[in-house]
């Protein structure tokens, strides 16, 4: 342990920070459908996927090696880069929160990593074709894959419960849901816990405390479980109301459907090693679901603002990212000491502001319908 | 680890189709469940046809979970 130095713990709390964000801004992904549709309730919805990430976290390591000993050269990596990196994803996810969109906790991840690489090391240190392969292909394929499959299934769902008593149907798909939202924030767990811990684990190798292509170690993969886990548990209400309201006029065979499809696709992908966006997954799956119910209208308003959101995402960390890190390369401690203290700062002032108008457990389901009449479309996503 | 661009194939082929056998598959349990309480009120009979089935189809799909998670977790990933 001689080599964990004071920035090494610093970068360890700032990642684990970073993986709470995640919790929270993705608890929307497993839950928003089941929450919509009333298969579960709020707080019921996150405690379930709070516990279901952690347990997801011990059972798979193969994205976070993705990450570990992939789209950066853990050779020219120091941990005051990974630190600046993280900074800039933190700050990103705060702000797509606060705006309730559903952007790539991933996508803002590798962003901060990748700006913070190549503003500190030059752009050798960032593996492009690597970056193609398992970040950029699967952001585009993934949602797409996820989609038709939605649809399809919703499609075949309606048909062959048509003459069906409808309360029945309603009943046993939201008994469905709870499983199928379960086996997202499974999902969940084992995808995306693993990019924090992907992340220490390439801090201890960049500080030379592991072997470079270590696998994480116990407490790292526990660490990193809990602050998701917890992170969920907290909910990220403003998210949650935006994909469970706001894309589409969600029910529960669409939303079983949904899950299922978002399950399947996270799943193997994560086996494979494609670090893709759990985010990204499940909004296109519920966009599928919406076109896949006749007369199901779908909110192409929001999930253009969304598709926007993704595109950005990657960048716009990477360019907070790469601030941070010339900063933290050319000042030393004392530009460490500042980029933390700003980030700091401008993340207390996101949350601040968030509580002006609070979306919580309480008004998660309703808020979003009262504004859809009293204020035009145009307002709708940037008020949730 | 090389570029794997045939890696997409078998990820886009298992997960609509997983996705949309599981879908399916629970649809019929749920209709075959829903069923017999329509028939019920029209005929004033007990309908007990289409339970089995429907209690089939519920037990199918935990079934290709733990299948799915089986493979995910004990048989080890291409690198």
């Amino acid at each position: 342990m001689d080599h964990i130095t004071f920035l090494v713990a610093v970068v360890i709390v700032t990642a684990l920070a970073f993986d709470f964000t995640n919790g929270f801004h993705d608890t929307a992904n497993a839950m928003a459908t089941s929450i919509a549709t009333g298969a579960l309730a709020p707080r019921a919805a996150v405690l379930i996927s709070g516990v279901l990430n952690v347990i997801g976290a011990f059972l798979s390591t193969e994205v976070a090696r993705t990450i570990s000993g992939g789209i950066v050269s853990d050779t020219l990596v120091t941990p005051g880069m990974i630190f600046a990196g993280l900074v800039g994803a933190i700050l990103w996810n705060l702000l797509t929160w606060f705006l309730g969109l559903p952007s790539s906790s991933s996508h803002a991840l590798f962003g901060g990593l990748i700006g913070a690489v190549w503003a500190g090391a030059g752009s050798h240190g960032v593996h492009f074709a690597k970056v193609v392969e398992k970040v950029l292909v699967p952001a585009v394929a993934s949602p797409l894959v996820a989609g038709v499959a939605a649809l399809l299934a919703t499609c075949l769902a309606y048909r062959l419960t048509a003459r069906a008593r409808e309360e029945a149907v309603t009943k046993g798909f939201r008994i469905g849901q709870i499983a199928s939202a379960s086996l997202v924030s499974l999902a969940h767990g084992t995808n995306d816990a693993q990019k924090t811990m992907g992340v220490i684990t390439l801090t201890l190798i960049s500080a030379g405390a592991l072997g470079h292509d270590a696998d994480p170690p116990l407490w790292v993969i526990a660490s990193a479980g809990l602050a998701i886990g917890l992170g969920t548990y907290l909910g990220g209400w403003r998210i949650i109301r935006t994909m469970g309201k706001g894309l589409t006029e969600i029910r529960s065979p669409q939303g079983f459907a949904a899950e299922t499809a978002s399950t399947t696709v996270i799943l193997t992908s994560a086996h494979l090693g494609f670090a893709l966006s759990t985010t990204q997954v499940a909004s296109g799956s519920i966009l599928g679901a919406g076109l896949g119910r006749r007369l199901a209208e779908v909110r192409w308003g929001v999930a253009g603002r969304m598709a926007v959101a993704w595109l950005i995402t990657l960048p716009a960390a990477a360019l907070l990212g790469g601030l941070a890190a010339a900063v933290v390369q050319n000042g030393g401690d004392l530009g460490t000491a500042a980029v933390a203290l700003v980030g700091a700062a401008l993340a207390a002032g996101i949350v601040l502001l968030a509580r002006r108008n609070p979306v919580h457990a309480h008004n998660v389901n309703d808020a979003h319908e009262v504004r859809l009449r009293t204020e035009p479309p145009a307002k709708v996503g940037t008020a949730a | 680890m090389q570029a794997d661009w045939t890696a997409l194939g078998p990820v886009t082929a298992a997960g609509v189709g997983v996705a949309v056998a599981v879908g399916v598959v629970f649809a019929l349990g749920v209709h075959g469940h829903a069923r017999p309480e329509g028939v019920r009120e029209h005929r004033g009979g007990p309908g007990a046809r289409g339970l089995g089935p429907a209690a089939l189809c519920f037990l199918a799909c935990p079934a290709v979970v733990a299948y799915g998670t089986y493979l995910d977790l004990f048989v080890p990933g291409p690198h």
